[in-house]
């Protein structure tokens, strides 16, 4: 390799070298701004992250490579989950600055935002097994500190204890797996992978099939590797939580498509199926446990759960036109669905100190606009059209019925019925139950600033879809190739 | 004795089931940590294993064995902070114990 194909190389590699600088710089700034003034740092690294998108941007229109020996993928899939991951940090770190300007080591939290942020983008982009298990590991231990970052809060110290043993477990057991995707293929590339696993022995391939699942399935909160979801999205902070729920989801699913869809050849291996069925089953038991909840966040955690299943549909109906658009799509319009709720949530923790969902009685009078966002993202939520989740979810049952996963399809439908009656109960909370107070909410400009754009998106790709769809299209036929 | 593949394949997996078996019924934080810790060795063997006798030729594989070796002191470093934060609030590291919301 010359000079010149580095330099060209290290071009593509511009967003995350930009976000490193930029977490860097707010780094130092924590150092020199004084206490009281953090919001500066906020401030900062939440325009450095959304500048990213530039750089980002500019790649849409790029040929598809592999950059550094091919070690790193730069196409439209990986610029896509790029794109999800700067949204998601932009939005929760100005979500965050009310409520975490109470706490102390706020600048650190932003910083670790950002730092993560690189994290998803080189999960999204990896493609090479070692490079990909550093990226997992990274955003790991970076999630686990933010999940356990409210140190005197025994809530918090837990969701953090939880999410790392669990985390580290199943990593453990995710590299037990690369171990032996290694030994089959005598190579960590997964283009090359992809060749030389069609010689292997189908039992070992299942094996490393399985072992691997572990760690993207906890990634992706998919059961039965869900049971950490629900603490930690309670006991950390909420916007951490937000960020979780769609930061990490994401980049997991891209890893999945990556390593499943890519490697497996599904005549071998019928992970199909076996996708199939765990998304069924991922479905049903988040949406069966999310029916009895009184606490927003673990509402929410068991609904995330419940969607994860939903985008397991894009993967096991990967073949044609809708799968792979599909789950992109669906990933999009989660992402500023699920965060937009979960923003609410934060305003209703810091400003009434609850997150039980009858507290959010008669909130339509007192916060009308977030009342009215908040009854916008769990009609999304449900799928209801002309909402973004809507689009997601007929892209991928259409893929399911183009697929022949018919009885598939039917368990979705019959899911997204049932999820209507607990995101119709927070709804019946703000606009049925009285107020047991009628004093308007104070709503910090930043947060309400997160809750727009949120709403927005939501609201614009159920409205006017085509341009997500065009996008989400190249993305998926780039990753054929 | 001729040592061969199947000989590392065994001892490793001898330590994953070692590793998970710690992890499955240890109470206390830091010796699940160590069972974890347990599972990565089981897969660092794996990678060296393979690395020597399906693809002698790359060090692909020992590569990836420093690289987890690196993760795991990252992982037992903040894993024993996040144990530390608990212990000064919760005092006490059974995770039994640590469970103010229901598993």
């Amino acid at each position: 390799m010359n000079l010149a194909n580095l330099q060209a190389d290290l071009w593509s590699l511009v967003p995350e070298l930009w976000l490193v600088a930029v977490g860097l710089l707010a780094l130092l700034a924590d150092l020199v701004i004084p206490r009281g003034r953090k919001a500066a740092v906020g401030v900062l690294a939440m325009s450095g992250v959304l500048m990213a998108l530039i750089p980002v941007a500019s790649m849409i229109p790029w040929q598809a490579r592999t950059v550094l020996f091919g070690t790193y993928a730069v196409d439209g899939f990986a610029v896509f989950f790029k794109l999800i991951a700067i949204v998601a940090t932009v939005l929760v770190i100005l979500s965050a600055m009310d409520a975490m300007g109470r706490q102390a080591f706020e600048g650190e939290f932003y910083v670790l935002l950002v730092f993560t942020a690189v994290g998803l983008m080189m999960m999204a982009a990896s493609t090479d097994l070692i490079l990909l298990a550093l990226a997992i590991e990274y955003v790991s231990l970076t999630s686990y500190v933010l999940a356990g970052f409210l140190k005197a809060n025994p809530k918090s110290n837990e969701a953090g204890i939880k999410y790392f043993l669990f985390g580290a477990s199943a990593s453990a057991v995710m590299f037990y797996g690369f171990s032996f995707v290694y030994g089959l293929a005598g190579t960590t590339n997964l283009a090359q992978i992809a060749v030389r696993l069609a010689g292997a022995p189908a039992p070992a391939l299942y094996l490393a099939l399985a072992l691997m699942l572990a760690g993207f399935g906890f990634k992706i909160s998919m059961v039965p590797f869900h049971q950490w979801t629900p603490d930690v999205y309670e006991g950390a902070p909420t916007p951490v939580a937000a960020f979780l729920s769609v930061g990490s989801k994401a980049a997991g699913f891209a890893v999945l498509v990556r390593v499943v869809v890519g490697t497996f050849d599904p005549a071998r291996v019928n992970w199909v199926l076996l996708i199939a069925v765990l998304s069924a089953v991922t479905m049903t038991v988040g949406n069966l446990l999310a029916l009895p909840q009184r606490n927003i966040k673990r509402m929410l955690a068991y609904s995330s759960i419940a969607h994860a299943g939903f985008i397991l549909i894009g993967v096991a109906a990967f073949q044609g036109n809708f799968g792979m658009p599909g789950l992109l799509i669906y990933l999009l319009g989660y992402t500023f669905t699920q965060l937009g709720a979960f923003f609410v949530a934060t305003l209703i923790g810091t400003r009434l100190g609850t997150d039980e969902i009858p507290d959010y009685a008669g909130l339509a009078q007192r916060a009308p606009v977030s009342a009215l966002l908040m009854a916008i993202f769990m009609l999304s939520l449900t799928g209801i059209p002309p909402t973004a989740v809507f689009f997601g979810k007929f892209y991928v049952l259409a893929a399911a019925i183009d697929n022949g996963l018919l009885w598939l399809a039917v368990v979705g439908i019959v899911n997204s019925v049932i999820s209507l009656y607990y995101y119709v109960g927070v709804i019946r909370a703000m606009y049925v139950m009285p107020a047991p107070s009628s004093a308007p909410l104070v709503e910090p400009a930043a947060l309400q600033v997160a809750l727009g754009v949120a709403g927005l998106g939501t609201l614009a790709i159920g409205l006017y879809p085509d341009p997500v769809i065009a996008l989400a299209r190249s993305a998926a036929f780039l990753l054929r190739m | 004795m001729h040592v061969g593949l199947m000989h590392y394949l065994i001892l490793s997996a001898l330590l994953f089931c070692t590793g998970l078996y710690g992890v499955v019924t240890r109470r206390n934080a830091v010796a699940i940590l160590m069972g974890i810790e347990l599972m990565l060795n089981a897969a660092n063997i794996n990678l060296v294993a393979f690395n020597r006798y399906v693809a002698p030729t790359a060090v692909g594989g020992q590569i990836f064995a420093l690289v987890i070796i690196t993760l795991a002191a990252c992982e037992a470093a903040v894993g024993l902070a996040l144990v530390l934060a608990a212990y000064r609030t919760l005092e006490t590291t059974q995770v039994d114990e640590i469970n103010i919301m229901k598993w």
